[in-house]
């Protein structure tokens, strides 16, 4: 054979990695730059509390309870006198703990077992997609209501229920995705050349998570709103632990006279998960390969 | 003759994420009366993209950006894509019959909703009469109990009969030119000849031109009158069926026709593949886009533009190369040594 | 050197039929008869071309004898040793013996594996490489000897054109030195000026190798014809006509390779006008519901009463030249 044809060695294009292209497409939108810059200070927020912090959010300033905002506080004090700028600043934390756990529990639990459940089909997807059906069957707060108050509170057991509530989801998605790729020659190849299962599943895995990756975004976000939600019915992190979900319960009954005390974590809600469902969104298109070569 | 298309100078590009694709370069071709021409070049040469021009059936990111597409004396350019004008030529005048014969048709209506439908609009026939004649054409396309099988759906129908149906449809107008790209690629060899010769008869009974677009040597050997090869988005060489394959001129069509493998090929005789591959539609070259790829090529080549199609001497053959009479001999002949 | 009469391959009487499922309890309700009751051998060193329409069951043929599929009934024997109903894990041995070359070079590479990773994981799933040294070096090599650059290892597939994925796909077939490849349309999909580059690098492979065996399996008579020591002719599932190339193509003697060689036009205009053209009427049947006796009688020029009851067998007809019809003498 000859070596000797320089067309023959060149490559089609020139090299334009996929993840390069992609932060490209990404980039080129204002509103996606925007939510990953409110991504990105949330998380500075999040590693920089104690830092941020002026006083420590458990602390009750007795003497000045409900207090408005004011220049020692910058957004007022709660009904037993905690600084809410500070809670504000650590429920950061709490919020991207639940939202970057829950969304590992769901997505572990559930890609596995889609993946399980794509690749060998027949009967073990039968068994597994039918326990995943009755799971969707019921609306996901219920699921999560049901097992928050079997376990009871604690950031621990809203992970679990979290993790519970949203992984039908990945199962389905990738039991799909899987049972779609497994027709590729590729895999034949992999089987002919007498691969195990378990090298198949691995390649079977990396062509299936691209389009999970928006989900995985945009779950992100639905993981804060979660816990705030069960935060909110008294079944999520317990107090004191600064949580905004529990925040907003704790002003509820002041909306009127102290508005400031929902709307500050119920704003920070709001901004977080819209970054989060804004992030994904702009994931979906640049991964679209329909949108390829249009840009 | 007065040709009946007469293509000139057309240019179709596409924009795309790494640059304008310059699809179509310049192709000026003509298709006379009654004639059978084949438009032969492989995937992305443009051939397809040139009818689909005529057609007016480009679309974004795809445009047509100059040249003449004159048809009946009209030039097809000046309407509108989808205006009332390229309306009725389209399927009346020129029909195309496409590849996939799936697609084509629409699936949730039966064969004589749709081919009814077109009588009906383009030649405002009523219903009735317009029910006879599909069965009449199904019938003379070998769709046997057309009376019957005309209520049926497309996926009623295997692939060659659906391909029967499309020809019949390309048909119905009785339209002065038939655009076939690829008809038969993705059906089986024994459908293909089948289809191939009712096609050629069909053209010979209604009196129509016949482009056939193909990356397949021997179809137009064996039912086109006049041959255009493609490469890169230029003709480089057009001539009468004969001429093209007795005396191919251009080293891409020298080097097509002896890296095929042949059916009356000798035993154990090696094919001589054309090296390297077709060049980037983005980044061409000013010379002449075979060069890379070209055993043949003199200084000539290196230093000076593509060349236009010219006239060999004392032929209807046209070439787009520098290369003398000589050197094809000696192109040609190479193939035999080999 | 080969060694010119050791079987590599025999396949006796396979059949392989895809049973049609209906309803909630997956009841049998009928079965596509894909390959019924093929026959042949591959010598050492030798290449059988396998023709037929699709839907013939060339395709199916070459998937069992890799096991892609677990036959119905009949034998494989590979080196002598029936290989049809071998359970996997037993099997898993002796897939470093064959390979398989897929049609579509698109589908058939990992578009998330590099492409050294893609040629070389035969080797790591079989073992066969000591240290990541020699694995690198057993990669270049393969790389090498399919005309690639090595340097392209790490790219990934979408950065190759058609022509130089399936030169992947062919580095990868031979990385477990297999002692017969497959190859399913191999060229089907690439352009024209491509096609004969890996066609000629298919036998320069055999050649340069110690006995290596080619099952080739395609649609195009031409390129089976140019490329095979031997050409069987498939039709609904039973192959019709095995002999030598030329004979072939000079003295077909079975009215189905007649209909397919003259449905295949030549390119040459002056030979194209002498040719006779016999025209099949009608379609190839369903494979679910095939003709009784000969599978060809519905569309065979030449077919008789008698066509449609008995089911011709292959049977020799002087200097290996076997045909399946009882109108031939």
């Amino acid at each position: 054979m000859s070596m000797d044809s320089s067309g023959m060695i060149r490559a089609k294009s020139p090299r334009i990695s996929e993840l390069r292209r992609l932060i490209k497409v990404m980039c080129n939108r204002v509103v996606v730059v925007v939510g990953i810059g409110i991504i990105a200070f949330f998380i500075l927020v999040a590693i920089f509390a104690p830092m941020l912090a002026a006083h420590d959010p458990l602390y009750t300033y007795l003497e000045s309870i409900l207090n408005p905002p004011s220049g020692i506080h910058p957004l007022g004090t709660d009904q037993v006198g905690r600084d809410v700028l500070s809670r504000l600043i650590y429920g950061t934390r709490i919020s991207f703990l639940v939202g970057i756990f829950g969304v590992t529990i769901a997505g572990t639990l559930g890609m596995g077992l889609g993946l399980v459940a794509g690749y060998f089909g027949g009967w073990v997807n039968a068994i597994i997609m039918r326990c995943i059906d009755a799971l969707l069957a019921i609306p996901p707060i219920v699921l999560m209501m049901a097992i928050s108050a079997i376990l009871g509170g604690g950031l621990f057991n809203v992970l679990i229920a979290i993790g519970f509530g949203m992984m039908p989801t990945y199962c389905r998605l990738m039991c799909a995705q899987v049972t779609v790729l497994k027709e590729n020659d590729y895999i034949l190849v992999l089987q002919t050349a007498g691969a195990s299962s378990w090298r198949i599943m691995r390649h079977l895995f990396i062509n299936a998570f691209p389009p999970l990756l928006v989900l995985i975004t945009t779950n992100l976000g639905t993981a804060i709103l979660m816990e705030a939600g069960l935060s909110f019915l008294g079944i999520g992190i317990l107090p004191p632990t600064p949580s905004w979900g529990a925040m907003i319960y704790d002003g509820r009954r002041l909306l009127f006279s102290n508005p400031i005390l929902s709307l500050a974590p119920g704003g920070a809600i709001m901004l977080i998960v819209l970054a989060f469902n804004i992030v994904g969104d702009g994931l979906r298109d640049a991964l679209d390969p329909k949108l390829r070569g249009t840009l | 003759m007065v040709p009946i298309l007469e293509v000139k100078n057309l240019r179709t590009q596409y924009k795309t994420e790494s640059g304008l694709v310059k699809a179509v370069d310049g192709v000026s071709y003509y298709i006379n009366e009654q004639e059978i021409v084949g438009v032969v070049g492989e995937s992305g040469c443009g051939k397809s993209v040139t009818q689909l021009s005529v057609m007016r059936l480009i679309n974004s990111p795809g445009e047509i950006v100059g040249g003449e597409i004159l048809f009946e004396g009209q030039n097809l350019l000046q309407f509108k894509a989808n205006g009332p004008e390229m309306r009725r030529i389209r399927g009346a005048k020129i029909s195309m019959v496409f590849q996939e014969p799936m697609t084509s048709l629409n699936p949730v209506l039966t064969i004589g909703q749709q081919l009814i439908e077109i009588l009906e609009v383009h030649l405002g026939m009523s219903r009735k009469n317009a029910r006879q004649r599909v069965i009449e054409m199904l019938d003379l396309v070998g769709i046997p109990g057309a009376s019957s099988r005309i209520d049926d759906y497309p996926h009623n129908f295997s692939g060659g009969m659906r391909q029967r149906v499309m020809i019949a449809m390309a048909l119905l107008c009785n339209p002065k030119l038939i655009i076939a790209d690829e008809p038969t690629t993705a059906l089986d060899v024994t459908t293909q000849a089948q289809l191939f010769e009712l096609m050629k008869s069909m053209v010979e009974r209604f009196k129509s031109s016949l482009v056939i677009v193909t990356h397949n040597l021997g179809i137009v050997a064996r039912y086109a009158h006049r041959i255009y090869i493609m490469y890169a988005g230029r003709i480089v060489e057009e001539g009468s069926c004969k001429e093209i394959f007795r005396n191919p001129r251009h080293p891409y069509t020298i080097g097509l026709l002896k890296s095929v493998p042949r059916l009356d090929d000798q035993e154990g005789k090696r094919l001589v593949p054309i090296e390297g591959m077709p060049p980037d539609l983005i980044q061409m070259p000013s010379t002449c886009a075979f060069l890379p790829r070209c055993s043949y090529s003199i200084e000539q080549c290196r230093v000076e533009p593509w060349p236009e199609l010219r006239k060999v001497e004392g032929t209807k053959h046209y070439v787009r190369c520098y290369l003398k009479t000589e050197a094809w001999e000696q192109c040609r002949s190479h193939s035999a040594t080999t | 050197m080969s060694m010119p009469d050791e079987l590599i391959l025999e396949v006796k009487d396979l059949k392989m039929y895809f049973p049609i499922t209906r309803g909630l309890l997956k009841k049998k309700v009928a079965y596509v008869k894909a390959v019924d009751g093929v026959t042949f051998k591959i010598k050492r060193g030798e290449t059988l071309g396998l023709v037929g329409e699709s839907g013939c069951g060339k395709t199916t043929v070459g998937r069992c004898i890799v096991r892609l599929y677990k036959p119905t009934s009949g034998q494989i024997l590979f080196n002598g040793k029936d290989i049809s109903s071998l359970p996997e894990n037993k099997m898993r041995s002796y897939r470093k013996n064959f390979a398989l070359i897929f049609q579509d070079p698109y589908s058939s590479l990992d578009p998330r594996q590099s492409a050294g990773n893609i040629v070389g994981e035969p080797l790591k799933i079989h073992n066969l490489v000591k240290s990541k040294k020699d694995y690198q070096e057993r990669v270049e090599k393969l790389f090498q000897s399919v005309g690639l650059d090595p340097s392209l290892m790490s790219r990934y597939p979408h950065e190759f054109s058609g022509g130089q994925r399936q030169r992947m796909g062919i580095a990868r077939a031979l990385s477990c030195e297999p002692s017969l490849i497959i190859c399913d349309e191999p060229v089907s999909a690439l352009d024209v000026s491509i096609q004969a580059q890996i066609i000629n690098l298919l036998q320069d492979l055999k050649e340069g190798s110690l006995g290596l065996s080619y099952l080739f399996i395609s649609h195009d008579l031409s390129v089976v014809k140019h490329f095979s020591d031997r050409v069987a002719v498939m039709y609904l599932g039973r192959i019709v006509e095995i002999t030598t190339p030329k004979k072939l193509y000079n003295n077909p003697l079975h009215p189905y390779t007649k209909a397919l060689l003259s449905a295949i036009p030549v390119p040459d205009p002056d030979i194209e006008e002498t040719r006779k053209r016999i025209i099949m009427k009608g379609d190839v049947p369903s494979p679910v519901n095939p003709p009784s006796g000969c599978a060809l009688h519905t569309r065979c020029p030449i077919a008789i009463p008698e066509c449609k009851e008995l089911v011709p067998l292959l049977r020799d007809v002087g200097g290996g030249h076997e045909v399946a019809c009882i109108r031939v003498k």
